[in-house]
């Protein structure tokens, strides 16, 4: 598959929160103004083309040749963690703002299921180093499209009439639901014709 | 078999131990550095992260005055005490003059008093109300009570009376000023907190037109001066105020005001 295919594949067709589903937690809870959304989407971006690099390298470098794969998992946590951690102390040091903005849903990338997912998926499509980086960047900014996309909508809705059972986390659900049927749109058929 | 337990072992073990290594080291190079009069001066602020100082949060003004030399005055829920601490931390006196303030709302007018000019089916919020003709009251002053301030207050101490007007218990309140910042009409004036008596009532308009729309609005008669002389009583357009430096009685005041208009606030609770 060529990076331009990749990049649409994970971007729109196999968008982690509108057709895989994952990652909701952050998806729901920060997406409440677009600022926040906006830092969290570039902070889960990086994490996950970072993780998705190293994971690559545990994977090719230590657990095949070791033939110790089923490691795979606590490996992959173990690393992703890690790199959030670094990530933490990173914006910390460098933007104390931006740290108090994403407040408890930096710490919580860790447990991000879209993380651990894009590390899993890029392995198991058998992809090389490069391959897995664009993924893992394609993979994030597919994330920050449907947050920021999210937290605009949820923005406007703040000023609008709703039953009150629908107020807040249900709506934002309903919401979600109808952008992923929107998103269905966006299928394999549309890529081969797209790219060939 | 027993090679790939050793294996596992071994290199969950080892990178463990390295991402733990590199981690060690990371949080060295990017140690953030914290003054100690920063996190002294976090401590002794009241941390309702209220705004009233106009920085971010009680952390934010703490950074202001050690890093950017802010006024060590500008807490309003800390008042005198907090400065003096401020003051001692920071090496300097802070004098402070003035007693503690807490907002009230001047005007006791419900739907059942004040004339209403028509239906309002909008959002629930005064600055949305007063966007569509100034709000539903035939008086442009008082108070909407639809409780925008009640929402934005970040100690609760707005709250709804059985009469149905808007009240500030005094205790609760903090000073921060944003009930006032959000008020549409600025019916929320700053009182002191010794202040037992207040002019429930913002209008300006003459006697004649208050009296057709608000049967409890001020109507400037003057009653009010006349009767508490020492009060501190004094209308201007046709508005009584209080000068609360005054210290002479105003129950008489209250009694003979025409309008009933001038509270006293402990009964009004």
């Amino acid at each position: 598959m060529t990076y331009v295919g990749i990049i649409i594949t994970f971007v729109f067709i196999n968008n982690f929160i509108l057709s895989q589903f994952m990652g909701l937690c952050p998806f729901i809870g920060v997406s409440k103004n677009v600022e926040s959304a906006v830092g969290m989407g570039f902070a889960v971006t990086f994490v996950m083309s970072i993780a998705a690099l190293a994971t690559w390298a545990i994977q090719n470098l230590i657990l095949v040749p070791l033939h110790i794969e089923f490691l795979q998992t606590i490996t992959f946590i173990l690393m992703i963690a890690a790199l959030v951690q670094f990530v933490e102390m990173f914006v910390q040091k460098s933007s104390p703002s931006l740290y108090k903005a994403l407040g408890i849903y930096l710490p919580l990338i860790t447990t991000n299921c879209a993380v651990l997912g894009i590390a899993l998926i890029a392995v198991r499509s058998n992809y090389n180093a490069l391959e897995s980086f664009v993924a893992g960047i394609s993979a994030g900014l597919g994330f920050l499209l449907a947050i920021v996309l999210m937290s605009t909508i949820r923005e406007k809705l703040d000023s609008e009439w709703i039953p009150k059972p629908f107020r807040g986390t249900p709506i934002a659900f309903i919401t979600g639901g109808l952008m992923a049927l929107a998103f269905m749109a966006f299928d394999k058929a549309l890529l081969n014709n797209l790219i060939g | 078999m027993i090679s790939r337990v050793i294996y596992a072992f071994l290199s969950v073990g080892i990178l463990g131990g390295l991402l733990g290594l590199a981690l060690a080291y990371a949080s060295k190079i990017f140690a953030v550095k914290k003054d100690k009069r920063i996190t002294d001066l976090e401590e002794i602020l009241p941390g309702a992260n209220c705004g009233a100082c106009g920085y971010p949060g009680c952390s934010g003004y703490a950074e202001a005055i050690v890093n950017e030399g802010a006024e060590m005055t500008l807490c309003a829920p800390g008042g005198a005490d907090v400065a003096s601490k401020v003051g001692e931390i920071m090496g300097v006196t802070v004098e402070v003059s003035g007693e503690k303030m807490v907002a009230q709302i001047h005007c006791h007018g419900t739907r059942d008093t004040s004339k209403v000019k028509y239906d309002y089916k909008g959002i629930n919020d005064c600055n949305a109300m007063h966007s569509s003709f100034g709000g539903d009251k035939s008086c442009p002053y008082g108070c909407l009570g639809l409780g925008s301030c009640i929402k934005v207050c970040p100690v609760d101490a707005i709250s709804k009376t059985d009469a149905g007007y808007l009240n500030i218990d005094k205790d609760k309140c903090i000073a921060c000023g944003k009930c006032i910042n959000v008020c549409p009409t600025g019916v929320i004036k700053m009182i002191p907190y010794s202040a037992k008596t207040i002019v429930a009532c913002n209008s300006k308009d003459k006697g004649g037109i208050v009296r057709k729309y608000c049967s409890v609005g001020c109507i400037g008669c003057k009653m009010c001066e006349k009767k508490s002389p020492d009060g501190g009583f004094k209308v201007e357009n046709f508005l009584a105020y209080i000068d609360y430096s005054a210290e002479g009685s105003r129950t008489e005041a209250i009694e003979a005001c025409p309008a009933k208009c001038i509270k006293n606030l402990d009964e009004a609770q």
